[in-house]
């Protein structure tokens, strides 16, 4: 039987606005994946921790209160400075769409803008992280 | 009167519709709100047949309030128009407000940040990159007075949007009011101060529901002596809704949180009248036109039953269920923003014809970013067009009488109350919350909201219909990253300034409070003029209640 795919949804911050988090976790699990809800308020530090010791593929991060710039690159180094750079990091929120490709350059590998549908996120994780 | 119209429904039924429908059906099999409640094809005199006009609806300014809480509703005064409203720094966003004033606001909203509301400095570490950004940051006393200045505090009305940071807060409000030489008893405005439905929904908590409900109470006892026209509540169903739930949910999960603050208030000795007439409400409105003024409506009279009947309050003013409304975040498209004007001013016009005593209309930018200067006087001159132009503040509850307004009306109002219920028998609002019952309640409409927008169950203008190419709104404003900078440097100077000696015995004084009974706000308000900062207070606070922690 095939592995499933693991994922990390995480809130780095203080936002608390976790509504989108919640609904992609829930698709996530409804479409196969075992997917791991961090809670809001967690730093960067204590997501990438969790990504690291759950094993995760893929982290996917929410942010609504305008703190990505900051907080999304972190974790994608502090997983590098752990030997985690594997562990693919994707995002979603209120983001102006001017700030995308700083992000992108930063390592956060996709940025999901509001209305965009759970099949496209679904989607992306599966073309994105290699099943064994 | 009655037989006739069954009758003659039966028979319109029998021959005219059936004659239509079996040609060209409706456009689906069925028809429902948001709420789940089944619409009929038609609402008739026979849907509201059991009412009884003066029990029921009354008329305004009088129990149970169906109709408005006050006689004359707009024909007297047009709703209190007041844009949520703060970003960056105090600097920043006092010149936002006397813009704001400048083109017609009647009130001031506003917004923090997050640090600001979770007690944290703007130096302290978990406010790295969230300074300023959704709201104001505020770290002192003198950031409070930059961001008042030259505003009138007597006359001019503040809604605060802050919680379990409400009470310091509030005190550098009258602390900066002492200053401009206007006494407490004569400022007038509202903390959110509902810590309950930051579990539920919003986030901000600070520390465990108990030690919060201690401080909420304390600032009920502390607003009757020493800020009496202030409302110390904002029971805010917002939230909830924004987060996912329906129209029924939201009137249901509020109204039982306004329970469980009376309910506490009580406990602590406070009067239920006393306390009841500074309470006030804050409810979102979405895209559902009839339903929205059907539920505030169905939620006015419900208060004013609950008021009467299980608190037994002795005071007309008390069964008043008086709030705030915004316009429906959630329904704003960062597709075809242009859009979001149009629903703004649908769901403004139905929280005016619901009767809502002030109103946020939210602006067309929002999905990008907090919204420019230019969004923000489109989202006001929206409520100024419903309120000089449209003809409906010239009526009181134009609404009321329409069959299937007052038939929704009896539907919203019967279904909350099964859900009170419900929440009650859990042991109230609190154990609803702790035991994660509300949490999971929003969580599974949301997701349903979610499921039929992909499912096309329900189109979105733009979203999953009409959609089309389009270049990315651009032109937002954006809070420049110096403010971080600029905020701690501003914090460090007033650190050095200060007495700290004052500041340390201050803090010393608020610990023995939290640790005993006293009440927590006159310490805070002396720990406040002695410049301590927002997390210093925060901090002495923790120190004793403990932190609360989300499990999930």
């Amino acid at each position: 039987m095939a592995r499933k795919i693991r994922v990390l949804i995480a809130k780095p911050g203080l936002d608390g606005h976790d509504r989108g988090a919640k609904v992609i976790a829930r698709a996530l699990r409804d479409a196969g994946m075992e997917v791991i809800y961090t809670g809001i308020r967690q730093t960067p530090e204590q997501i990438a921790s969790a990504a690291i010791q759950e094993g995760v593929d893929i982290v996917g991060l929410s942010s609504l209160s305008g703190a990505h710039n900051r907080l999304f690159p972190k974790v994608v180094q502090i997983l590098r400075e752990r030997g985690a750079a594997d562990i693919l990091v994707f995002g979603g929120g209120i983001i102006p769409v001017n700030d995308i490709p700083a992000l992108k350059e930063s390592g956060v590998r996709e940025i999901f803008l509001p209305g965009a549908s759970t099949e496209d996120i679904i989607q992306y994780i599966r073309d994105n992280v290699k099943e064994s | 009167m009655s037989d006739r119209i069954r009758e003659e429904l039966e028979r319109w039924e029998k021959t005219t519709l059936n004659k239509a429908v079996s040609k060209s059906p409706e456009r689906q099999p069925s028809f429902q709100t948001t709420s789940h409640i089944a619409l009929k094809n038609l609402s008739t005199p026979l849907d509201v047949e059991d009412a009884d006009y003066c029990r029921d609806l009354g008329f305004p300014g009088e129990f149970p309030f169906t109709r408005g809480v006050q006689p004359t509703m707009y024909r007297g005064r047009f709703w209190t128009m007041r844009q949520y409203a703060g970003f960056a720094t105090a600097e920043e966003t006092n010149n936002r407000y006397k813009y704001l004033l400048n083109q017609g606001q009647t009130g001031l909203s506003v917004a923090f940040d997050l640090p600001t509301q979770i007690g944290y400095d703007s130096d302290h570490p978990l406010s790295d990159g969230e300074v300023g950004k959704v709201g104001v940051a505020i770290d002192t006393l003198q950031d409070m007075e930059i961001l008042f200045d030259g505003i009138p505090m007597d006359k001019v009305s503040t809604s605060m949007t802050i919680n379990s940071t409400a009470a310091i807060l509030m005190a550098m409000y009258i602390a900066v009011a002492e200053k401009q030489g206007v006494k407490s008893d004569l400022l007038q405005g509202t903390i959110q101060n509902d810590v309950l439905k930051e579990y539920a929904a919003r986030g901000t908590y600070i520390f465990p529901p108990h030690e919060s409900m201690r401080i909420v109470t304390n600032i009920f006892a502390f607003c009757k002596n020493r800020v009496p026209r202030w409302n110390s509540i904002s029971v805010s169903g917002y939230h909830m809704r924004e987060a996912g739930c329906t129209a029924v949910q939201e009137v249901a999960f509020t109204l039982a949180d306004g329970v469980a603050y009376l309910e506490a208030a009580i406990q602590a000795g406070l009067d239920v009248d006393t306390v009841a007439s500074r309470i006030t409400f804050f409810f979102c409105c979405h895209n559902n036109f009839i339903e929205e003024v059907a539920k505030f409506r169905a939620a006015r009279r419900l208060w004013a039953t609950i008021m009467k009947e299980r608190f037994k309050a002795k005071k007309e003013e008390s069964c008043m269920l008086r709030f705030h409304t915004q316009t429906a975040g959630c329904s704003l498209t960062a597709q075809q923003p242009d859009n979001n004007v149009v629903r703004v001013a649908f769901q403004a016009m139905a929280a005016v014809l619901g009767g809502t005593q002030s109103l946020h209309t939210n602006s067309r930018d929002e999905a990008y970013a907090l919204p420019t200067e230019d969004s923000v006087r489109l989202a006001l001159r929206t409520q100024q067009i419903i309120a000089y132009e449209s003809g409906v503040a010239d009526m009181v509850d134009p609404l009321g009488g329409s069959y299937v307004v007052e038939a929704l009306t009896n539907e919203i109002e019967g279904k909350a109350i099964e859900y009170i219920k419900k929440i009650e028998a859990m042991g109230g609002a609190i154990q609803a919350i702790e035991s994660g019952y509300i949490q999971k309640e929003i969580g599974e409409s949301a997701y349903q909201y979610q499921k039929e927008i992909e499912a096309k169950k329900r189109i979105v203008v733009g979203i999953n219909r009409f959609q089309m190419e389009e270049k990315p709104l651009t032109d937002i404003l954006r809070i420049r990253p110096e403010v971080e900078e600029y905020q701690k440097e501003k914090l460090s100077r007033v650190k050095k300034e200060r007495d700290n000696a004052k500041v340390k015995e201050t803090l010393a004084l608020l610990k023995k409070a939290a640790r005993g009974t006293d009440n927590v706000v006159p310490p805070i308000l002396d720990a406040v003029k002695a410049y301590a900062s927002l997390g210093e207070i925060s901090d002495a606070l923790r120190e004793v209640f403990g932190e609360y922690r989300q499990s999930n």
